[in-house]
């Protein structure tokens, strides 16, 4: 049903027509509405058999999720930034103890300083707890991978973070075509657990591991990180044809086929990324967009079948690892071996800075132009803010323009004694 | 594509007004978007929303920086904000102010053809049938007569949508004030 709703709405109705047995929830800015509205439709009894459990901190919340999920039911919370943070413990516990759970993180940078507003920073900080990461580039991907995420999950026997970007997503008011109660109750069935706690047949779950299984432990884990791969393919296909949507799947093309280059996004700036790619098609620059969806696991053979043999890529990243350099990159590094792709990265958009149509555009033409020297660069960087801090501070400054990491470097050697 | 920015204050329902434009807009068949500035929200500070139409998928996520259309819910704003920053040369303002536009923005008066700035006493009607200075319905009557992009009643009907009851009727009653208005002023009427 076509509906013209908040994305946070949105999700809510997508998750609860999964019909989750536990909601637990804690606000925090941007996923609240999520969980506001999920708490409106257990009240109104839109969402029946369901317990909603408002806790006193998103620790709390991810510990009752793992007990609802450890307890047998279909269990849902969400969170974002240092709510995603403040969890952390728990939700490598969730992991390891393979429990179905989802989550959405309302993707939003970490403080200090604190800020509210839209990054990846959150979401790729757990990349190594686990679950499963699966990014959303429009809200009706978001409502969509919501569902597709409980089948994804319960499969595999692994928990899934929905990412989806804070504000840009979670606050904009579009149309939403949400699927009938019918047609997810045929595509999603109810949980069946393979195990869970009862008091009446006690057993334990995540009881301590030694040295002597520790490692096949992990390598089982990882056995199911490499199962996730063909059933989110299989599941995402099962749920274009229910519903005709074009959502979910590994990754996503657009106007790759003879693109002389190629951007690698994940999030909310593909959209914009489309049409800033339409306008420069027109002037006779090609570049093609890969939409990465899932990011763990990390689709290696389909990032690499997708880049085929463009020479190009330049991975576009909102957020990058202090000391070390893009987050992504590696990753597309390691799809790309053995071939002369040459890959950079860009970072934009970081604390909610929008990444504008005109910020891909200087993107494609400064790849095109050859005028990537670094491995990681940045963009739409505020050249005269930075140096005013660093003519005060240290007597130096750096060029106007795209900030290559080097121009970073060079500032050192010239630094006032 | 339409794009809209309307400006106001913490408290005035500006990002109510562009979800409900979007919602008027979806009302006729079209695709629209609505999206707030995101900011930390507290009453009276400046707040800056966004609205697109469109006849297709709206793809884009950026904010407005070249609007075809400015809303200005509160006059202080002018000279404290840049609101008709980017405007479309062709574009429309709508101001909420009791005084003629050629009195409020002489300058964007000459700038933009005639007709295309225009202002109405929002707040005024709001006091007058909700009994609060809510100048979102009014504003964006006072839009649809000014563009004829959407209707009145499609306004009426997403305020009545998103308040069932006495709330929607009385953003319903003022919405069909400001239209009137603005239609009375481009005919040349008394408030010309």
């Amino acid at each position: 049903m076509l509906k013209q709703i908040e994305g946070s709405l949105g999700i809510a109705e997508a998750v609860a027509l999964c019909r989750p047995g536990a909601v637990c929830a804690y606000p925090i800015s941007p996923q609240t509405h999520i969980v506001e509205n999920l708490g409106k439709m257990v009240k109104t009894g839109q969402l029946q058999d369901c317990e909603f459990v408002n806790v006193e901190s998103e620790f709390s919340a991810i510990s009752v999720s793992i007990g609802a999920s450890a307890g047998g039911v279909r269990a849902y919370t969400a969170t974002a930034s240092q709510g995603l943070l403040f969890m952390t413990e728990g939700v490598y516990n969730a992991s390891g103890l393979g429990l179905p759970i989802v989550m959405t993180v309302a993707s939003r940078a970490i403080g200090a300083p604190i800020n509210i507003w839209n990054d990846h920073s959150d979401s790729l900080s757990q990349r190594d707890s686990g679950w499963l990461q699966l990014f959303c580039e429009s809200n009706q991907d978001a409502v969509d991978t919501h569902i597709m995420a409980f089948k994804i999950a319960e499969e595999v026997g692994l928990p899934v973070m929905v990412c989806m970007d804070g504000f840009v997503l979670t606050h904009a008011f579009e149309r939403l075509d949400i699927p009938s109660q019918e047609q997810i109750d045929q595509f999603l069935p109810p949980y069946e657990p393979r195990e869970f706690l009862d008091p009446k047949e006690p057993i334990s779950m995540g009881a301590m591991v030694g040295p002597e299984a520790f490692t096949e432990l992990r390598i089982l884990q990882q056995r199911k990180m490499h199962k996730a791969i063909p059933v989110i393919e299989r599941v995402t296909r099962e749920y274009r044809e229910l519903t005709g949507h074009h959502s979910g799947g590994l990754l996503d093309c657009y106007n790759c086929d003879d693109a002389d280059m190629k951007l690698i996004i994940m999030g909310s700036s593909v959209g914009t990324a489309k049409d800033a790619v339409d306008e420069l098609r027109a002037q006779g620059i090609k570049a093609g967009i890969i939409s990465l969806k899932a990011f763990r696991p990390f689709p290696y053979d389909a990032v690499r079948e997708a880049v085929g043999s463009t020479k190009n890529v330049v991975v576009v990243e909102r957020s990058f690892s202090y000391g070390a350099r893009g987050i992504v990159y590696p990753e597309v590094v390691r799809a790309m071996r053995g071939t002369d792709a040459a890959i950079h990265t860009a970072v934009v958009g970081l604390g909610g800075r929008a990444v504008l149509g005109s910020t891909i555009k200087d993107i494609v033409k400064y790849c095109l132009d050859g005028r990537f020297t670094d491995e990681m660069t940045w963009f739409d960087v505020d050249t005269s803010l930075l140096n005013s801090y660093l003519k005060d501070t240290e007597g130096t400054s750096v060029p106007e323009g795209p900030l290559p990491e080097s121009a970073l470097l060079d500032t050192l050697q010239h630094v006032r004694a | 594509m339409l794009q809209i920015r309307l400006h106001g204050r913490g408290g005035q329902g500006v990002v109510t007004a562009a979800e409900m434009l979007s919602l008027s807009a979806f009302l006729e068949g079209h695709f629209a978007q609505a999206f707030p500035s995101f900011g930390s929200e507290r009453t009276g500070a400046p707040v800056v929303a966004y609205a697109r139409i469109d006849d297709k998928e709206i793809r884009t996520h950026e904010p407005i920086l070249q609007p075809n259309a400015v809303v200005v819910q509160d006059k202080t704003l002018l000279g404290a904000v840049d609101v008709f920053s980017g405007i479309d040369p062709q574009g429309y303002a709508i101001i909420n102010s009791a005084d003629p536009a050629e009195a409020v923005v002489p300058e964007l008066c000459r700038q933009l053809p005639a007709g295309h700035v225009l202002t109405v006493p929002a707040t005024d009607f709001a006091m007058q049938k909700i009994g609060r200075p809510l100048p979102g319905a009014p504003m964006l009557a006072a839009l649809a007569a000014a563009t004829g992009v959407f209707t009145l009643e499609s306004v009426q009907k997403s305020f009545q949508t998103r308040y069932p009851g006495k709330v929607g009727d009385a953003n319903a009653e003022t919405a069909a004030l400001a239209y009137e208005y603005i239609i009375n002023l481009k005919n040349g009427g008394n408030n010309a």
